[in-house]
């Protein structure tokens, strides 16, 4: 005999989890697959106002692409005398933390049978401009500090709630970037 | 060959999972021997600082026939009362421990196997790797870019804060060695920098009880390999930051940081002369802090469930980590000395590259190797959440006894 709860139901954030323990899986079996290349380029348009576009990427052993390239602006605000035709690189960087936090929090909540009605976040960096203008060389060009705050509509616990936002972080890649150091090699061709 | 003696079961270690090894072997009166690299609880004579403790009470020190007798069952073994407590298990049973006899090679010959020592091979149909857990420190790869300035130690040689070189010290990693050894350092006057990674919290006892009666008698420690959901991270699982120590008292980072340790994140990089830590810290902090949320509710849980109540202290809940804003870098030129104190790794020098996986890690289930007649014991999480712990290795050595003495039934019969 079989018993089917049909109290509890399924729970769908959207992710397909058993794609990703697969995925997990077959890349223990297969650690060169694991191995991949993410690329952007990027196109000076006029004073700070460039655009960066992102196409193909390496995986699994091969070339990649995404679904159709997607390109983003990024400038200056009006008060540095720019044209503010989109957000500025820093504010790209807190962007990309807050979606890698998000789609970490989608997954785990999934893992853990947590259903999600609604999820927000709020990043903000501290960023003292005596840094990247000169003034001080005491003062770093990057954020001081950066804060993020989730408001999380689910069923579950704030504790729960908490832990899969720690677990998030743990397993986010632009946390990593932004908590550690990381080797960048410029040149000129 | 002249001079090649022949046994049943040669058994590599006598500390705590040699001779347990040896005692169940003995109970099964299977001829062995135990080869011993120097003497018996070598480690825990040669190899621990002076102040260091176990992390479980002694009555926690159960060994195959053998169990605490003395009258302190609630306090902490010192290091030599550990050698102590072996060496008379050692005689209970007049175990035959060849003692000064390093190992160099395992072969396979037939079906059985040739360990080359220092005193000649022997001929055994089976053997038992009880090297143990923490034999070997594991110092990161970043070691070798920190400045020719710094003495470099690891846990294995720091003994006391008067053997410690001038400067400040940093102290990378923060589970039960790392934590004891900043503080012991800070408390001694010195200026001390604790580099915190991934770490688990708990009290040192909960509602007037010992943490580790606790997890003894919610059955967590008797938890089985084939029975958890990630064994690969179970057994990655950093020790508990705990201290054994006549006053019971707890050390976790809030304890460490009154007592003048600085806080950083973890130890990520160097620049100039700079070191470099990691900014996830608080992520690290709340992590810890959740897990052993959860872990007191699940205690508070079995002792309602279990009519415990009454005998009991009343429920309370450890402070929040509130360590403030950690240390992003420091200054290398202001540091004498950095302890290691980033685990251990097994090694095992003397067996065949091929039984290791693509990383150098043993390839077994549950102690058998995947050659027949080749046994582990003693490592984290091998059969057993408490596999590792003086009081967890007995029903492994039961177990693995029983496989081997099939095994040697088997040989037997063929």
């Amino acid at each position: 005999m079989t018993i089917i709860d049909t109290n509890i139901p399924a729970v769908d954030n959207g992710v397909n989890v058993e794609a990703l323990l697969g995925a997990r899986e077959a890349l223990t079996a297969a650690p060169p697959a694991a191995q991949f290349n993410f690329s952007a380029t990027n196109e000076w348009i006029s004073g700070a106002h460039s655009r960066s576009t992102v196409n193909g990427f390496f995986g699994l052993g091969e070339a990649q692409s995404h679904r159709q390239p997607y390109s983003v602006d990024t400038d200056h605000p009006e008060i540095f005398a720019a044209a503010d035709n989109g957000p500025t690189p820093p504010e790209m960087v807190l962007m990309g933390l807050a979606g890698c936090l998000t789609a970490g929090v989608a997954s785990v909540a999934q893992n853990r049978g947590i259903q999600l009605r609604s999820v927000k976040a709020t990043v903000a960096g501290d960023m003292d401009l005596a840094g990247i203008l000169g003034i001080d060389p005491d003062v770093r060009n990057g954020y001081e500090s950066i804060s993020v705050r989730y408001e999380i509509d689910a069923d579950a616990s704030k504790e729960e709630l908490q832990a899969v936002v720690a677990q998030s972080q743990k397993r986010s890649a632009v946390f990593d970037v932004v908590t550690n150091p990381t080797a960048v090699v410029v040149e000129v061709v | 060959m002249s001079n090649q003696r022949t046994t049943d079961v040669v058994v590599i270690g006598g500390g705590q999972a040699g001779l347990a090894m040896s005692r169940c072997l003995t109970g099964r009166s299977i001829d062995h021997v135990v080869l011993e690299r120097a003497e018996v609880a070598n480690s825990w004579t040669n190899e621990r600082w002076d102040s260091l403790r176990t992390l479980t009470p002694n009555w926690m020190s159960r060994l195959p026939g053998f169990s605490y007798s003395g009258d302190d069952p609630d306090g902490y073994m010192t290091a030599r009362d550990v050698a102590a407590h072996l060496d008379t298990y050692r005689r209970s049973f007049d175990a035959p421990v060849r003692t000064r006899v390093e190992v160099t090679r395992i072969r396979s010959v037939g079906h059985g196997h040739v360990v080359e020592s220092s005193d000649g091979p022997w001929h055994a149909r089976a053997v038992v790797m009880a090297t143990g857990a923490c034999s070997t420190p594991h110092v990161p790869a970043i070691s070798a870019d920190m400045p020719n300035h710094v003495s470099q130690l690891t846990p294995i040689a720091y003994r006391n804060p008067a053997q410690v070189a001038d400067g400040g010290v940093l102290v990378v990693g923060a589970s039960a060695s790392g934590l004891q050894i900043a503080d012991e350092l800070s408390r001694a006057g010195r200026e001390v920098t604790l580099a915190v990674g991934d770490h688990v919290r708990l009290p040192r006892t909960y509602r007037g009880m010992d943490i580790h009666w606790w997890m003894d008698t919610i059955g967590q420690l008797d938890e089985r390999y084939d029975e958890v959901d990630d064994l690969a991270r179970a057994r990655r699982l950093p020790s508990l930051q705990l201290v054994g120590s006549p006053e019971r008292r707890d050390l976790d980072l809030n304890a460490a940081a009154a007592n003048g340790v600085a806080l950083a994140g973890r130890l990520v990089g160097r620049a100039g002369n700079r070191a470099q830590f990691s900014g996830s810290f608080a992520n690290m902090c709340m992590s810890a802090d959740l897990k052993q949320q959860r872990l007191l509710d699940r205690l508070d849980e079995y002792a309602a469930t279990h009519g415990l109540d009454d005998e009991l202290g009343e429920p309370t809940r450890p402070s929040p980590t509130a360590p403030g804003a950690p240390m992003l870098d420091l200054d290398l030129r202001s540091i004498g000395t950095i302890v290691w104190a980033t685990g251990f790794r097994p090694s095992y020098p003397w067996l065949d590259p091929a039984l290791l996986d693509g990383r150098g890690r043993l390839v077994h289930d549950g102690g058998v190797l995947t050659a027949p007649g080749l046994y582990v014991l003693g490592l984290p999480f091998l059969r057993r959440r408490k596999s590792s712990f003086i009081d967890g290795v007995g029903p492994d050595a039961q177990e693995l006894s029983e496989h081997l003495s099939a095994r040697l039934g088997q040989l037997v019969r063929s």
